[in-house]
């Protein structure tokens, strides 16, 4: 039996078991199986090579400086003030302290960025397609002004232009025992009393009480079809149970106001002006991408669902909060997780004009004074790649929960 | 008797012309009134003295800073540094060196944007394939009697572009690898692809940036040393890539799984499929991201001041910093502003504009 499909004078045998064909063996390079293996060890050796020639050059060269590779600088002292802490840090903190402190910092601009760009964001963008044409107009300029133009160039324009060019202290912008100047944002800072624990608690237990409702109310809607104003009652028993137990406790909350003395001001809590002009910066620039997230997701809600839900005698509220939001969230949601990354990570330019964020601090002072450029830099990167990451993997898992299942 | 139809009535004077108008997109309702109050107040209240400020009060001729005296922006501020916004520090005479290679590419590019202009193809490649070597000559001379200008003098406008272009042009063959890989059956060049894609996804440009100051000098051998423009190129280019295979593996994905499969068929190798076959059509579907990443770089440029590179944004950082012209920084900042709003907003128009022409809806959602 020849074993030459393409010889045509063959007749089928359907009878006859069929044998592995002898083949000729094709040329290794002309099989698949065989190819890819040697193509992946090929990569893989060159890899090995290029890295190993790095590692290498990197040794001879740290040991040329006199740089001692590890970290064991990280419980060595630091030596240098931070301009902003939140934790107690000081000069005779280790550099390990150094890397948290900046962290803490970079999540503190990256949350309150995040909080600011959302509201902002949501605004702009149902703004954007409102019927109004004047605040249709005004939020696609907004829009379009801002993302065009460089972050760096914006948080430069607030610290220096704005920022900077306030009064000295001793001329301060007044208002509500609160002082603006060069220096940054003053307020009174709220001292909590004895008795203040009570306040804590009922925040806590409030929490506790509208996660239970929350769940008899899906439990109850899901029997009987009933409704429950679950927003509202939350929102009443976060706010309204601790401010009960505030009143009614004596009110025990004290405030140090801050006061002039010398050339700055002494007490309350100081925002540096850097955080204010990094804050306003990331939240204007973010705000005008979320903003076309959130029209997007809009747009993305067929016409339909809205006429059916109008026809099915919904109001417009409800149709909105029932119909259009959930299935807009749906497609606004990954993009948006993708937006705080950005923010996130752009948190980073603040190295720009001082705020003492992780690469400011860590990747910029640090660096400087021990040399270990390799061990800081790689710190840094791992920090921001596993908030990366884990958005990532958060937002994998949200894809596939809130799936379409079609049928 | 005779049955005639009543002419027309006019439709009701506060339903048409500029009244009707208004009623039907700024006061439909009460809601919609405050709202367009509310905005329009604080329109007013914020453009007129903007405006006023910018163009009305402002000073324009002059060439030091006794010409601002009308109290508005002081534009002799920035016409007396255009040079230095543009140039940064190229040597002047020299200056007609960087404005050919600014003509050639923006010639090129009205070509390949202009609908119905022959052999498209053609200019692309030479664009990015013979510009940039020309263009390198061109900007850093030393040859074809060309006298040497060395990089720590480029800057401004010119050099935020070399930046962007470089950054684009070198990107595009290793993103085209990267997407191409991350796409390959082989598990090892897969994962390799993915690790390399999503590492520099996953970091800020700015440590991008300082690893390549800091530690690319550490990775060679003693002697090698590399310039500060070349490493900020290099660090731009990995980040870039990165990205760029990602707006590429969407125009790959985006291909019916048929076409594929209809090469296979056809007996085609995987370069024949991929050159042949689906990269003609991916491109197509890609260019919209591509415009849109380059946008997003040419925006990060501007990080390059962090590591000590002037481009146009540390040229105007550097030029508040004068003590002769302190105070105008609001300029400053406008007008590199300005500059960097013209690039991108046009660019983003044309990568809408191109969104809608490409839509044929050869895509996988048609």
């Amino acid at each position: 039996m020849s074993s030459d499909i393409s010889n045509s004078g063959h007749k089928p045998d359907g009878s006859a078991k069929q044998k592995a064909p002898p083949v000729s063996q094709p040329k290794f390079w002309n099989d698949p199986k065989k190819r890819s293996l040697l193509f992946q060890v090929l990569l893989l050796s060159i890899l090995g090579f290029v890295f190993y020639t790095i590692i290498d050059n990197t040794l001879t060269n740290l040991e040329q400086r006199g740089i001692t590779t590890g970290f064991d600088f990280l419980s060595r002292e630091a030596g240098f003030g931070i301009a902003m802490s939140l934790i107690d840090y000081t000069e005779a903190s280790s550099y390990g302290m150094t890397f948290i402190v900046g962290l803490l910092n970079t999540i503190l601009i990256a949350v309150l960025g995040i909080i600011a760009a959302t509201i902002l964001g949501f605004i702009l963008g149902v703004a954007r397609l409102s019927d109004n044409w004047l605040v249709a107009k005004f939020s696609a300029l907004y829009i379009e002004v801002f993302r065009n133009i460089p972050l760096l160039l914006q948080i430069f324009f607030w610290y220096y232009a704005v920022l900077r060019t306030l009064p000295q202290p001793r001329q301060s912008i007044e208002f509500f025992g609160s002082f603006i100047n060069n220096r940054g944002f003053i307020f009174p800072a709220p001292v909590p009393e004895a008795g203040f624990g009570w306040v804590t608690f009922g925040f806590f237990a409030a929490i506790v009480a509208s996660w239970l409702i929350a769940r008899w109310a899906r439990k109850r809607q899901e029997l009987t079809g009933q409704q429950f104003p679950v927003a509202l009652t939350t929102i009443g028993l976060i706010i309204g149970v601790p401010l009960v137990l505030f009143l009614f406790s004596g009110m025990p909350l004290g405030l140090d106001h801050p006061e002039l003395k010398g050339f700055n001001f002494k007490g309350g809590i100081t925002v540096i002006p850097e955080l204010i002009a990094l804050w306003l910066a990331l939240s204007i620039y973010t705000a005008a991408f979320i903003a076309e997230t959130v029209r997007a997701g809009i747009l993305a809600v067929s016409h339909g669902q809205t006429e059916a839900a109008t026809a099915l005698g919904m109001s417009k509220a409800k149709t909105l909060r029932l119909i259009v939001i959930p299935q807009a969230l749906r497609v606004v949601i990954p993009p948006l997780t993708s937006q705080y990354l950005n923010l996130t990570k752009n948190s980073s330019l603040a190295t720009a004009i001082g705020y003492p964020d992780l690469v400011n601090v860590f990747a910029g002072t640090t660096l400087n004074q021990t040399g270990q450029a390799i061990e800081v830099i790689s710190m840094t990167m791992a920090v921001y790649l596993a908030l990366s990451l884990m958005t990532s993997f958060f937002m994998n898992w949200y894809n596939a929960r809130i799936q379409l299942s079609e049928r | 008797m005779k049955y005639e139809l009543q002419p027309t009535l006019p439709p009701p004077a506060n339903m048409i012309g500029v009244i009707g108008w208004l009623r039907k997109n700024l006061f439909n309702g009460p809601v919609n009134s405050i709202a367009t109050i509310v905005v329009g107040y604080f329109l007013i209240s914020f453009l007129v003295p903007t405006i006023q400020w910018i163009f009305i009060d402002s000073d324009w001729v002059g060439d030091s800073r006794d010409a601002c005296t009308s109290g508005g922006a002081c534009w002799v501020f920035i016409a007396n540094r255009l040079d230095q916004f543009l140039y940064g520090f190229y040597p002047e005479a020299e200056h007609w060196r960087v404005q050919i290679a600014f003509i050639i590419l923006i010639g090129s590019i009205i070509w390949l944007v202009l609908p119905k202009t022959p052999k498209k193809g053609l200019v692309a490649t030479l664009l990015l394939v013979v510009y940039p070597v020309v263009a390198f000559f061109l900007l850093y001379g030393n040859a074809f009697g060309l006298t040497r200008v060395e990089t720590h003098l480029w800057g401004g406008l010119s050099l935020t572009l070399v930046l962007a272009v470089v950054g684009i042009v070198a990107s595009l063959p290793l993103g085209i690898l990267l997407a191409l890989g991350r796409q390959s059956d082989m598990p090892i060049v897969k994962s390799v692809c993915v690790i390399f894609i999503e590492i520099w996804r996953g970091v800020p440009l700015i440590t991008v940036l300082f690893m390549a100051s800091v530690m690319l000098p550490l990775f060679f051998p003693e002697g090698m040393s590399f310039d500060k423009l070349l490493r900020a190129l290099i660090g731009i280019t990995l980040f870039q890539s990165a990205y760029m295979a990602e707006v590429i593996r969407g125009g790959l994905q985006a291909i019916p799984k048929g076409q594929y499969e209809a090469a296979d068929a056809l007996g085609l190798g995987y370069w024949q499929k991929m050159i042949l076959i689906i990269m003609p059509q991916a491109l197509k579907l890609m260019i919209p991201g591509i415009v849109n990443t380059f946008i997003a770089l040419f925006k990060d440029t501007s990080l390059v001041l962090i590591i000590g590179l002037f481009d146009v944004l540390a040229i105007g950082q550097a030029a508040n910093q004068d003590p002769e012209w302190i105070g105008y920084s609001t300029e400053s900042y406008l007008f590199v502003a300005l500059l960097f709003w013209m690039f991108c907003f046009s660019m983003s128009r044309y990568s809408q504009h191109l969104e809608k022409a490409l839509n044929t809806g050869h895509g996988n959602r048609a």
